[in-house]
């Protein structure tokens, strides 16, 4: 590589080790006190607290709903609640865990926490619209709350045209509700782009920066992109019940297929704005864990990117038996094949950095490893559900109910508590009872599997989804899985339990409590107020464990942002003199 | 060694998570930019909206364009494409420090929003008159077509989202001429200026693309 003298454009800088301190006395959760220090707060890592708050408390609630529906299918025929209640229970079960859980889970809580600190910055580039997207998600959730109080909605979380136009259920108030959520993940997205364009410390170049904050990179895309498409939707399904402009209407002149291409133009990347985050997590947690160079470092980052561009160009397998014309089906087929390259490219890089490190199997990396079983099962169903004539058979039935909460739950909420063990001592300077935590994720792997595995088999046999009634044959099947929902159900609030239970009695946590190289981990825990005391000079990569550790986390003297700039870092520890590469 | 926020002198409109002006200006310019993807993906449904159903009624789009006032129409064009060159004005005004001239040429874009919004005011209400509303309401007689309302739903959600767009233009070029009046833009800072008037040069785009689409097909 260059140094200051070949070449004018770098910069040389003095630079010096800053050791973390550890156990500090100040830090961002005492900097401000008092419950409107929080409601008004800028901070990113505050904000992203709140939302951790925010989607524990509906994923409590869309849980909840799960093991309501899970009852209910007990038995083939009534069991506890009407039929119209049911419908209204799996609408509102969808919409809650996807638009208030899972889109925000791992950007918007630990994406707002982790993304700034990884990049060097002190905050985000736009703090006031990082609140305002936060308070936007607050009033969607409370539009979402007012529905369900007048009324509720049983359309599905599709809200599919023409019943959502007639039904008599609050599917305007629902969609308004969603309408302001997409703004608020518009907004995230729109700040998580500039920041990693414009916020990164000096010597942070595309090429360090951690795979985690590309995963998020991907993501924002998505999420800028297609976001705005469901918002004009819903807001014509809006109109369409107030004015009756027929858009979607044929006996206005509209078209009904139009709606449901339209929304599986966002509905489809949004599934991947809920996976590519996890993607990020597992990445950051398989090199600590193994002490390791992530294996084929650009090959993810760019599969992240590549999957993001695939989403848009897949959403007609979602309407294979709708009446598209059978050419473009076979495009769409072809073309969702395609994702599961990227896909795959990660697996193999993450299975790669495995080999020969020294693993340390800590309750994180247990829940990746949980993660890789129930995501390659979610995958590689997702294929067998892009066949064509498969997809004829399987479509509407519990095989595809199995295949997505295989991705979604088995990936992402998986994703999602591996990175909250990960970052947990970071975010709030405790440990949790690690043998505790081991003993849940088995818990919650097992009691995922009882819950789905059976669900791909009465779903191949025929059983459709949605459902309040079935034939008895599938009995069983589903005594088994609302068995599994409860052992499932157990195991997230022992989670919850156990974590709470740290930030009374836990011990408090080392700045790098795993050995980590990623810059997150230099700094103290919990995290100073503003990040660092002094913006880092970035040497190394954040995998870069055959480095030594005193290389890592440097202050700087001078000048400089990262952008638009290189530095050729000048570096002292102690008598040594080290040169970036 | 010193804080590295210290080292740096940070002027007054710096915030205090950037490190120079340079990172502000380029970071909010990057934001607006970012957000203006997300408005022509906003207006893209319906501009898919609007290219199925003209492709399922072509002849009806055509007829029903007619009753459509062209005249006011291109006048309408022509005030926004005005309004634009004022902004743009504003903020050479800004990089010259002319600060007088900078608050002018604001005034003078809000007066042309003003006129916009007021000549399709009268355009919408000319057309309640005769009856053509959107959706179910639609009572006109003077197409021979079923379906003549989606023409004009599609009308009027199109130019009606434009115009909010429109009126929240208004109110952040309201915003930038007072904090101009308060004289706190000049040549070093003029960011606000800069990513309002982005804003508003994609409202007069949006208009531009749906001028010929509802006035001048045939």
């Amino acid at each position: 590589m260059d140094t200051a003298e070949s070449n004018p454009n770098l910069k040389k800088v003095q630079v010096q080790r800053y050791k973390p301190e550890e156990d500090p006395e100040n830090h961002y959760l005492n900097a401000e006190k008092g419950i409107w220090s929080w409601l008004t707060t800028l901070d990113h890592k505050r904000i992203g607290i709140l939302y951790l708050i925010s989607i524990t408390f509906f994923f409590f609630v869309g849980g909840l709903m799960a093991l309501m529906i899970r009852t209910e299918l007990w038995t083939p025929t009534k069991t506890f609640i009407q039929a119209h209640t049911y419908n209204e229970l799996f609408t509102l079960h969808g919409s809650i865990m996807i638009f208030l859980f899972l889109v925000p889970s791992v950007p918007a809580a630990l994406g707002n926490f982790i993304l700034p600190v990884q990049l060097g910055a002190k905050d985000v580039a736009f703090p006031r619209l990082n609140l305002l997207s936060y308070y936007l998600y607050i009033t969607g959730a409370g539009i979402v709350i007012w529905a369900i109080l007048s009324g509720g909605v049983d359309t599905g979380w599709t809200f599919y045209t023409p019943y959502s136009i007639q039904t008599s259920t609050a599917v305007t108030i629902m969609t308004f509700g969603v309408f302001v959520i997409g703004f608020s993940s518009i907004l995230t997205g729109v700040n998580f782009i500039t920041t990693i364009h414009k916020m990164r410390a000096p010597g942070m170049t595309w090429g360090k920066i951690s795979l985690f904050t590309w995963s998020l990179y991907a993501t924002s895309i998505m999420q800028i992109l297609a976001t705005p498409v469901l918002a004009i939707t819903l807001a014509l399904v809006a109109m369409e019940r107030i004015m009756h402009v027929g858009i979607f209407d044929p006996a206005l002149g509209g078209d009904p297929l139009l709606y449901e291409h339209m929304f599986w133009f966002y509905s489809h990347p949004a599934v991947y704005i809920m996976i590519v985050p996890g993607f990020g997590v597992v990445s950051e947690v398989i090199t600590t864990f193994s002490k390791k160079h992530i294996f084929g470092y650009w090959a993810i980052a760019l599969s992240s990117l590549a999957i993001s561009l695939i989403s848009f160009l897949v959403w007609g397998h979602h309407m294979f038996v709708s009446g598209q014309s059978a050419m473009a089906s076979m495009v769409f087929s072809f073309l969702t094949f395609l994702v599961g390259i990227p896909t795959g490219i990660k697996m193999f890089n993450w299975a790669a950095t495995l080999y020969k490190g020294s693993i340390k199997l800590e309750s994180p990396l247990l829940y990746i490893f949980g993660f890789f079983f129930l995501f390659l099962v979610g995958g590689i169903t997702g294929i067998v559900l892009a066949s064509i004539a498969l997809d004829v058979h399987l479509h509407d039935t519990y095989y595809v109910v199995a295949h997505f909460h295989f991705v979604m739950v088995g990936g992402m909420v998986m994703a999602f508590l591996a990175g909250l063990h990960y970052w947990w001592p970071k975010i709030t300077g405790k440990m949790y009872n690690e043998k505790l935590a081991r003993f849940t994720c088995v818990m919650i792997f097992i009691g995922f599997n009882v819950t789905f595995l059976p669900q791909f088999i009465m779903g191949a046999q025929g059983m459709p989804r949605r459902y309040f009634n079935y034939i008895e044959q599938f009995q069983p099947f589903h005594q088994v899985s609302t068995i599994g929902a409860y052992i499932l159900g157990l195991g997230f609030f022992t989670v919850f339990l156990y974590l709470v239970k740290s930030l009374f009695t836990g011990e408090k946590a080392p700045a790098n409590p795993w050995g980590s190289r990623g810059l997150e981990f230099q700094v103290p825990s919990p995290v100073p107020a503003h990040n660092f005391d002094h913006i880092p000079v970035i040497v190394h990569g954040p995998y870069d464990y055959h480095k030594p550790m005193e290389e890592f986390q440097l202050g700087l003297a001078e000048f400089g942002n990262g952008h638009g700039e290189t530095v050729d870092p000048d570096i002292k520890t102690g008598s040594k003199e080290i040169k970036a590469e | 060694m010193a804080n590295h926020s210290t080292a740096t002198s940070h002027a007054d409109f710096v915030q205090h998570h950037f490190v120079t002006a340079d990172q502000q200006f380029d970071s909010a310019k990057l934001g607006m930019w970012v957000f203006l993807v997300t408005e022509i993906l906003f207006f893209g449904g319906l501009f898919t909206a609007y290219t199925v159903l003209r492709m399922t009624h072509p002849d009806l789009f055509a007829e029903a364009s007619t009753e459509l006032d062209t005249l006011w129409g291109t006048v309408n064009t022509l005030v926004l494409i005005g309004s634009s060159l004022t902004v743009a004005m504003a903020i050479k005004s800004a990089q010259l420090n002319q600060t007088k001239n900078i608050a002018i040429n604001l005034g003078i874009t809000i007066v042309l929003a003003f006129i916009f919004l007021m000549i399709k005011y009268f355009n919408w209400m000319h057309h309640f008159s005769l009856g053509i509303y959107p959706g179910t309401a639609y009572s006109f007689t003077g197409i021979d077509d079923p379906h003549a309302s989606i023409f004009f739903s599609l009308y009027y959600l199109m130019t009606g989202l434009h115009g909010i767009h429109v009126v929240v233009g208004i109110g952040v070029m309201t915003w930038l001429l007072v904090k101009s009046l308060k004289g706190q833009f000049h040549s070093e800072y003029y960011t606000p200026l800069e990513i309002g008037g982005l804003y508003w040069h994609l409202v007069d785009i949006i208009w531009i693309f749906l001028y010929p689409l509802f006035y001048l097909i045939h």
